[in-house]
């Protein structure tokens, strides 16, 4: 395919770049809008989950009639009775044990769902889980992960990736840093909980979800319960938060099991616990990285391994090696991973998997390798700044990582910064200030669209895109008004249901770049047609888009948004509080098509940041390997107390391998945050924080009061 | 969560005797904690009688200058009270440092004093534990405790108490007042909380189906130049890992009077008297200070993850302590 750049590099006058409210904002705040929860269905039924308390094992026995002879009890679900399931179904084409729920007595970790209580009301059915008595036969269970695991091997998933000759680079490098990172299981804590509701009518299977992509997750279910495709409908028409953890959830899995048994439409909620246990987490990471520099700073290897983990049903990589793919150039560069199969649940992805827990421990060597070679952090990085793919050799779609650096530092007041650590005092307070830079994939993937004119001369358009509060449904309507020339209020939008035909998901942060192509596509295909009529009949026009051969016929580049965080932080050695002052993140992400939900989304993201660097933690009992903390009370997410003026703007970007020229911005802005917060720690205290999260024991048993 | 009744009290002894009536009934505050643990199954009473209509809410002062706060005042109308504010301000920044402004709203005097512990083996019903199920074992102990006591426990519990209000009442010598079937009563709050030894379950001296009325606190001059400070995981919205209540009188340079209480390190609000017997006739100095708290330290016994809660404390006492000798100066 040709290049787009010279097309379209110019953005066309309109609505796209300027700031609008959600459409749907009037209806949330006055609470109007209806989450998968709050949707009455006619004969409603209720489910309850009842989660596996052993660590592994097998189940004995179900005490299933004392519940059923409680009040309201229509019928209780478990592996004798479930309906079979295609071991073949995954959210990413291949089988995904994780969803094989009620199919043997096989407990492979504490949380498996191993029940589901259906009653007439919500309580009746959550009184009927409690009191459903399950034993077990336990086994020994492997819970602890650790880098020397004597299983962990490498996956296939994700090979040793190199250039050059990492070990003879770092042997003659003059200046080294060698150095281990930790990072916790996090939880994506998104304010709306699962909730699902399915029921058989008319022959279909119709479901309302919370989830991030009603048309990959109808294709999914129709896999697991043998279905045709066309059978399966699903709706998620407003959803609060996702952040990874919303693809196939257990309440829908369930659902659609007690739908199917008892005839009823069936709604399963879970309760903020049931979301900790069973929706999966960020997997640890314990990462060595290596750098080897001359004595400019130049670096010559980077060498980043990871070790994490995973279930021992399926196979999930937590891949921070991701970030060091494209961030900065070196002679040499090596990527491993390796991975240790336990008895936890399995690990999926949270915003910005890989490139997170990633950017903390490479930003965090940078800083130590800015120290150790006597360069400012932002110089380090400008002149480590990559002309191609620093492994792949690809040209880049857009790269203007350096803008941010140097818009960043020009706006945080950098230059004036002294860089010994440990000598600014406020009372009992340290001060210091910290960087780092951060990069996340972007890119489009295939999506259908359509778009029809109506004879009063307004337009619909339907595509099957995702609004989990970024406001995406917003931004679409702005795309569409542009490519159709006519002013937002002549376009109503449909979003979020299977029926409107195959869309990539949100996630990966590349939903605005793929829908916004599609939508610009069909609008070509639609004004097309018009020109060829006089008049628009009763029923419309219809242009329709199919952006698979476009993106297929794409040039290989390495593509991405950048970014580029600065901190102002205070610690409290004698107490080991550390509150963060302020916060500048400036991004180059393509694009921006509504500023004010952009805006949204990186401080969003930067908050998320500052909550991983100093709370975030899911802590397990080793012995049971349950969770100790899994409620928002015990697993803290930063308050609002937390979280200081920060400010995010960007700089020009435009990815020229899509029409609107966008990049995503829901990740990278939480990638390299927690490293910014740790570099300025260490500005403050003098003293490395090697470990996440920064938490006040660590800083009272490293810090010199 | 179980199916319970529910009734509405609007006299004392009314509310004694209809609670007398369900063999499992719990009074009602606001419900900010029982209703969390009968949700988790921890609690799962027959009976609920709500106690938030009784007339026991308001803050008076007593002729001899101290206070008597009644049992259904919530702790937003405690800590806003300008007698509190002025007589005893580390109560006030104290109830203040809890929870959150909605949690405040509704949480009433009564209900905070008898709230249960935070640890995490206790809300989980799957788990054993002593203080739920006696004689299960304890497995915070080998296990995840990092926000565990680090004094005054036994091998039988090591939880702490996450009130922030009880240290303050610690500190200013509090009285707990009820009412019970048979007849009035009184703890101090020395008293109120007993000691782990092997029976973690029991956490209160208060009679079965007493009602707590009141808690007042006795006049103490030198509670007017006092201080709360709390140390936690997050700056807002988050239970103690380490708090101090303080409050100092200096004459000449020298300690005339001190009270001093820590929070989240025990089963109960810890007054520190050991500190305080060090500190009083000394001279107002970081190194007293220090002395003091270790003199109350040394008794702490650390598990494996949670020693850091001893130079944290020791810090907040000589940070505290230095910041009131600091304005009594000024
Ligand atoms: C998310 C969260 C965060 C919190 N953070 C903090 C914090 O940081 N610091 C802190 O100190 N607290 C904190 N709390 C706890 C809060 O302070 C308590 O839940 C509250 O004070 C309890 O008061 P209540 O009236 O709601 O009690 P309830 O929940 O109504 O009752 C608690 C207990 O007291 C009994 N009871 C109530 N009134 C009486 C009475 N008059 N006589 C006898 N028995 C009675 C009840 O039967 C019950 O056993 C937090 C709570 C939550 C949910
Ligand atoms: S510390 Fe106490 S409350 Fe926690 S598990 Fe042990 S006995 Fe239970």
């Amino acid at each position: 395919m040709t290049d787009l750049t010279e097309s379209i590099s110019a953005p066309p006058v309109g609505v796209v770049g300027t700031s609008h409210v959600r459409l749907e904002g009037r209806e949330k705040v006055t609470g109007a809008a209806r989450y998968a929860a709050d949707v009455p269905f006619e004969g409603l039924a209720h489910g309850s989950l009842v989660l596996a308390t052993v660590a592994r094992g097998r189940i004995t026995s179900i005490g299933v009639d004392d519940v059923l002879a409680m009040p309201g009890v229509l019928g209780v679900i478990h592996h004798g009775n479930a309906p079979r399931l295609n071991p073949e179904a995954g959210l990413l084409g291949t089988g995904d044990a994780t969803l094989q729920l009620l199919q043997d007595d096989r407990v492979p970790h504490v949380g498996r769902p191993v029940a589901l209580v259906v009653a007439e009301t919500a309580e009746q059915a959550r009184a009927g889980a409690d009191a459903l008595v399950v034993t077990y036969e336990e086994e020994e269970a492997d819970l602890v992960f650790s880098a020397d695991h004597p299983g962990s091997y490498t996956p296939a998933a994700a090979p040793e990736k190199h250039k050059g000759d990492v070990d003879a680079e770092l042997a003659a490098a003059p200046v080294v840093v060698d150095q281990r990172y930790t990072t916790p299981q996090e939880h994506h804590s998104a304010m709306e909980p699962h909730a699902s509701m399915a029921r058989w009518a008319d022959g279909r299977l119709e479901v309302v979800d919370s989830n991030q992509g009603s048309f990959l997750v109808s294709y999914v279910l129709s896999v697991l319960f043998r279905l045709d495709p066309g059978v399966v409908r699903v709706r998620a028409e407003h959803v609060g938060g996702g952040f990874g953890s919303k693809g196939i959830g257990p309440q829908l899995i369930l659902a659609v099991m007690a739908t199917t048994e008892l005839k009823r439409p069936v709604r399963v909620a879970l309760t903020r616990r049931q979301v900790f246990a069973t929706t999966g987490m960020r997997a640890a990471t314990d990462q060595r990285v290596r750098l080897g520099a001359d004595s400019t700073g130049r670096l010559r290897a980077i060498d980043h391994d990871t070790a994490t983990h995973t279930s021992t049903i399926h196979e999930f990589v937590e891949f921070p090696g991701e970030v060091t793919n494209a961030l900065y150039a070196a002679d040499a560069i090596r990527i491993r991973t390796s991975l240790v199969k336990v008895n936890l649940p399995t690990p999926t992805w949270m915003r910005a998997p890989g490139c997170a827990p990633g950017s903390f421990a490479l930003e965090s060597a940078m800083d130590e390798l800015a120290e150790a070679v006597g360069v400012d952090p932002v110089e380090l990085r400008l002149r480590n700044e990559p002309e191609v793919g620093p492994i792949s050799g690809l040209p880049f779609t857009s790269r203007n990582l350096v803008g941010c650096l140097t818009e960043g530092a020009r706006r945080f007041g950098w230059a004036d910064r002294d860089p010994r650590p440990g000598v600014r005092r406020e009372g009992r307070w340290l001060l210091g200030t910290g960087m780092a830079a951060g990069i996340y994939g972007a890119g489009s993937l295939p999506s259908t669209a359509a778009i029809t004119a109506h004879p009063d001369g307004t337009f619909t358009v339907g595509i099957g895109a995702a609004d989990i509060g970024t406001g995406a449904r917003t931004a679409l309507v702005l795309v569409a008004a542009d490519a159709l020339e006519v002013p937002t209020s002549a376009i109503r939008i449909d979003i979020a249901d299977s029926d409107l035909g195959q869309a990539w998901f949100a996630g990966g942060s590349r939903g605005t770049s793929s829908w916004t192509w599609a939508i610009t596509a069909a609008a070509t295909d639609l004004r097309e047609k018009l020109a060829d009529i006089a008049h628009i009949p009763a029923d419309g026009i219809t242009g329709r888009a199919d952006t698979a051969p476009l993106i297929g016929a794409l040039e290989q580049r390495e593509n991405h948004a950048h970014g580029a965080q600065f901190a102002e932080v205070a610690v409290d050695p004698s107490s080991g509080e550390v509150r963060v002052r302020r916060m500048l993140g400036i991004f180059a992400a393509g694009r921006i098509i509504n500023p004010l939900t952009t805006r949204s989304q990186l401080i969003g993201g930067m908050t998320m940041g500052i909550s991983m660097a100093l709370h975030e933690e899911g802590l397990r009992d080793a012995q049971f390997g349950g969770q100790v903390n899994g409620d928002l009370a015990g697993y803290h997410v930063s308050a609002h107390a937390d979280i200081p003026a920060i400010e995010a703007d960007w700089v020009p970007d435009y990815d020229p391998s899509n029409p609107s020229g966008v990049k995503g911005v829901g990740e990278v802005a939480i990638v390299g945050t927690a490293a910014a917060v740790a570099n300025a720690v260490w500005h403050a205290t003098g003293t490395r924080q090697r470990s996440l999260p920064i938490s006040l024991e660590r800083i009272l048993t490293t810090t010199n009061a | 969560m179980k199916e319970f009744a529910y009734s509405r009290a609007t006299g004392v002894e009314e509310a004694v005797s209809l609670l007398a009536g369900g063999s499992e009934a719990r009074f009602l505050g606001g419900g900010t904690n029982l209703v969390d643990l009968m949700k988790s199954g921890v609690e799962a009473p027959d009976l609920l009688v709500d106690v938030r209509g009784l007339p026991l809410g308001g803050v008076e002062v007593t002729a001899d200058g101290g206070l008597v706060i009644g049992a259904t005042t919530t702790n937003s109308d405690l800590a806003v009270h300008p007698e509190v504010r002025r007589r005893f301000p580390a109560l006030s920044q104290a109830v203040l440092a809890g929870a959150s402004g909605q949690l405040r709203n509704v949480a009433t005097v009564g209900g905070n004093l008898l709230q249960r512990t935070r640890c995490g083996y206790f809300a989980d019903t799957s788990r054993p534990c002593n203080k739920r199920v006696p004689g299960s074992g304890c497995p915070a102990i080998e296990g995840e405790h990092h926000n565990h006591a680090i004094l005054g426990w036994s091998d039988h519990c090591v939880a702490t108490n996450p009130s922030d209000m009880g240290v303050a009442l610690a500190a200013f010598d509090a009285v707990v007042s009820y009412e019970t079937v048979d007849g009035p009563g009184e703890l101090p709050l020395a008293e109120f909380y007993p000691a782990v030894g092997d029976t973690p379950h029991v956490e209160t001296a208060l009679p079965a189906g007493a009602l707590i009325t009141a808690v007042t606190l006795p006049a103490a001059p030198v509670a007017a130049r006092s201080r709360y400070r709390k140390v936690r995981e997050r700056a807002s919205y988050a239970f103690a890992t380490g708090s101090l209540a303080a409050a100092l009188d200096v004459r000449d340079g020298v300690v005339h009077e001190v009270r001093i209480a820590f929070g989240a390190v025990a089963s109960r609000p810890w007054r520190a008297r050991a500190a305080e017997l060090s500190l009083t006739g000394a001279p107002a100095t970081a190194e007293s200070f220090a002395a003091a708290a270790d003199a109350e330290l040394a008794a702490a016994k650390p598990l494996a993850h949670n020693g850091y809660k001893i130079p944290l404390l020791r810090n907040l006492v000589v940070s505290v302590l230095t910041e009131l000798a600091e304005e009594a100066a000024r």
